[in-house]
């Protein structure tokens, strides 16, 4: 392809003097436009998860249930309790689900509203696309458990001032980088859910069977199977992250995460990407 | 410049795209015309790169368009105009297209008045818009970049009369500054008022193409009489082929000033005489969408199309 430009770096090429309402198209002359950048297509695609009712209301749900996590673990606690890991598993159950579904969402609407036609029309090497939209899910994952964070350590403190006990942060920053990893990788099993079904539908019912009934499946077969407890490790997913959240991450444990993270999230995202860039959009 | 060559695309057993061959002018607006389901909406999909095609190639200004680097300020498209987030403003969709365009943002409120959409309108979300609105939105959205092709598809469905005449005179404008149009319809009459040129696609084949004076000329001559069996005794006489269009009209491969003398020299009283412009593309059609259609078209006599 050409990636010859006439139009100067740093110049926006529609303010260019032949953008008016219609000025008249068509002269064979005109200047070849600039690639779209990739930061722009990121920038975009953020725009794109906030600027909808159903996806504002997504991403201020991620603040609100923190919110309501954390009042309630204030409220029904045991005093004893309150801890900031208590807040922060309160606030993981919420966000283990929410997180996923946006993830899911901002692939799929492009199919399921069908907008796809005008963003894959736009931007035809639709990989391109699919990247930006991964690192603004990435990014709203990180941000989100920041937050999700702050607000779990501001109830604590509230919460051990109201019930008069002493304050405990039992959570250390290698932990909560644990927990955070542990959500965007979650994040990621809903975008790859998303990518490989392309039906919104599908896709978050598909993400509530791989991470919730999966693994208590393997659970009851666990138990009642010795061979597979003891590859379970290296064959279930779900349990292979289950130590980022409690800080028990050992090196034997990366190895699980490695192992399981590339049979059921790398490679069926590479399969999801392959049928992506291949498929009609409709 | 659209230049399709031999585009073809199959389902299974079924060939949507048939060697589609055609281009498409700078300076003019091509009408690419066919019934429901005969490949129309596929082959633009092909065009702008959303299908792949099974083989074949189509190219705009000479390149692919997946080989763009901005597409959106070289080929306005709309293929479907309800194919937008629902939950989105109007505003809002022609807001993403211009970021993702990197255009100033004044274009958008530029295109909003072209197309005649109200700021009251523009903030309503498209699940609230009329199919009209829908299709103004979809035409701003596809003007936004100023580029020199358009590629349309059915652009003037749910558009009121008025609606209809502004498309129009946008699109013969756009052509007349030189730019390139592509427009699809699967009426006739919508097509014949607007296109320069003619592209009939019937089953995934092309089965017409070319200027529109060329496809509507040498339909021969409309002949209404209430006489119609002495009249067609005299053609057969004087060797003149035709064909019985109804009860009391004869369709005649021959100019009106040739069936007006045959007619004065058999002594038949004539009711109407007309050249039969467009009636050959028009019975085309018709037999193209019989197939498809429950009613059959009502000619009594199917000959060869007049392309």
């Amino acid at each position: 392809m050409s990636t010859t430009t006439t139009v100067p770096a740093g110049t926006t090429p529609g303010t260019a003097s032949h953008v008016r309402p219609l000025a008249g198209p068509a002269r064979a002359d005109r200047p070849v436009p600039a690639p779209i950048p990739m930061g722009r297509l990121v920038a975009v695609e953020a725009r794109k998860s906030f600027d909808t009712r159903s996806g504002l209301w997504l991403l201020a749900g991620i603040g609100i249930l923190a919110l309501l996590a954390t009042a309630a673990t204030i409220l029904w606690a045991p005093d004893d309790q309150l801890t900031y890991e208590q807040f922060a598993s309160a606030i993981g159950v919420p966000m283990a689900i929410i997180l996923p579904i946006i993830a899911v969402l901002s692939v799929t609407a492009e199919w399921s509203q069908r907008n796809g036609l005008t963003t894959f029309t736009l931007v035809p090497r639709r990989s391109r696309v699919i990247t930006a939209k991964l690192i603004v899910t990435v990014a709203v994952g990180v941000v989100s458990m920041l937050l999700a964070g702050a607000i779990g350590a501001l109830g604590n403190v509230v919460g051990t001032a109201v019930a008069g006990t002493d304050l405990v942060w039992n959570v250390g920053v290698l932990e909560l980088g644990g927990i955070i990893l542990g959500n965007v990788l979650g994040m990621l099993v809903g975008f790859m859910l998303g990518v490989l079904l392309r039906s919104s539908p599908a896709a978050i019912v598909g993400y509530f069977v791989y991470s919730f009934v999966l693994p208590g499946l393997a659970e009851l077969l666990a138990q009642t199977q010795g061979w597979f407890a003891d590859l379970r490790p290296w064959v279930d997913f779900n349990f292979a992250t289950t130590p980022l959240f409690n800080g028990a991450m050992t090196p034997a444990a990366w190895a699980h995460l490695g192992v399981t993270g590339a049979v059921w999230l790398a490679l069926p995202l590479a399969v999801g990407l392959w049928a992506v860039l291949r498929s009609e959009v409709k | 410049m659209i230049d399709v060559q031999s585009l073809t695309r199959v389902y299974g057993q079924h060939r949507a795209v048939d060697h589609v061959t055609f281009t498409a002018r700078p300076g003019r607006v091509t009408g690419f015309l066919g019934p429901n389901g005969a490949g129309k909406s596929t082959t633009m999909r092909i065009m702008v790169g959303l299908t792949p095609p099974t083989s074949g190639t189509a190219l705009v200004g000479g390149r692919r368009f997946a080989d763009l680097p901005n597409p959106g300020m070289e080929v306005g498209v709309l293929l479907d105009a309800s194919a937008q987030h629902a939950g989105r403003t109007g505003r809002e969709v022609l807001t993403v297209a211009q970021r993702t365009m990197g255009l100033p943002a004044r274009r958008v409120d530029e295109m909003l008045e072209l197309v005649s959409l109200t700021s009251e309108e523009a903030g309503r979300r498209v699940r609230n818009y009329s199919l009209g609105m829908r299709q103004r939105l979809g035409i701003a959205t596809a003007l936004l970049g100023d580029p020199s092709v358009l590629i349309l598809d059915e652009p003037a469905n749910g558009l009121d009369p008025a609606g209809i005449r502004w498309m129009r005179d946008l699109l013969r404008g756009y052509a007349d500054r030189g730019g390139t149009v592509l427009l699809s319809s699967h009426l006739l009459h919508e097509i014949e008022v607007v296109a320069d040129d003619l592209v009939v696609i019937g089953r995934g084949r092309i089965v017409a193409q070319g200027t529109k004076a060329e496809l509507l000329a040498g339909a021969g001559t409309l002949v209404r009489t209430p006489e119609a069996g002495a009249l067609a005794r005299a053609l057969v006489d004087a060797e003149t082929e035709f064909s019985h269009h109804d009860e009391s009209t004869l369709r005649v491969d021959a100019d009106t000033g040739h069936v007006g003398r045959i007619a004065l020299a058999a002594g038949v009283p004539l009711v109407e005489l007309r050249a039969a412009e467009g009636a050959g593309l028009e019975e085309m059609f018709l037999e193209l969408t019989a197939d498809t259609q429950r009613e059959s078209a009502s000619t009594t006599e199917q000959r060869g199309a007049a392309a």
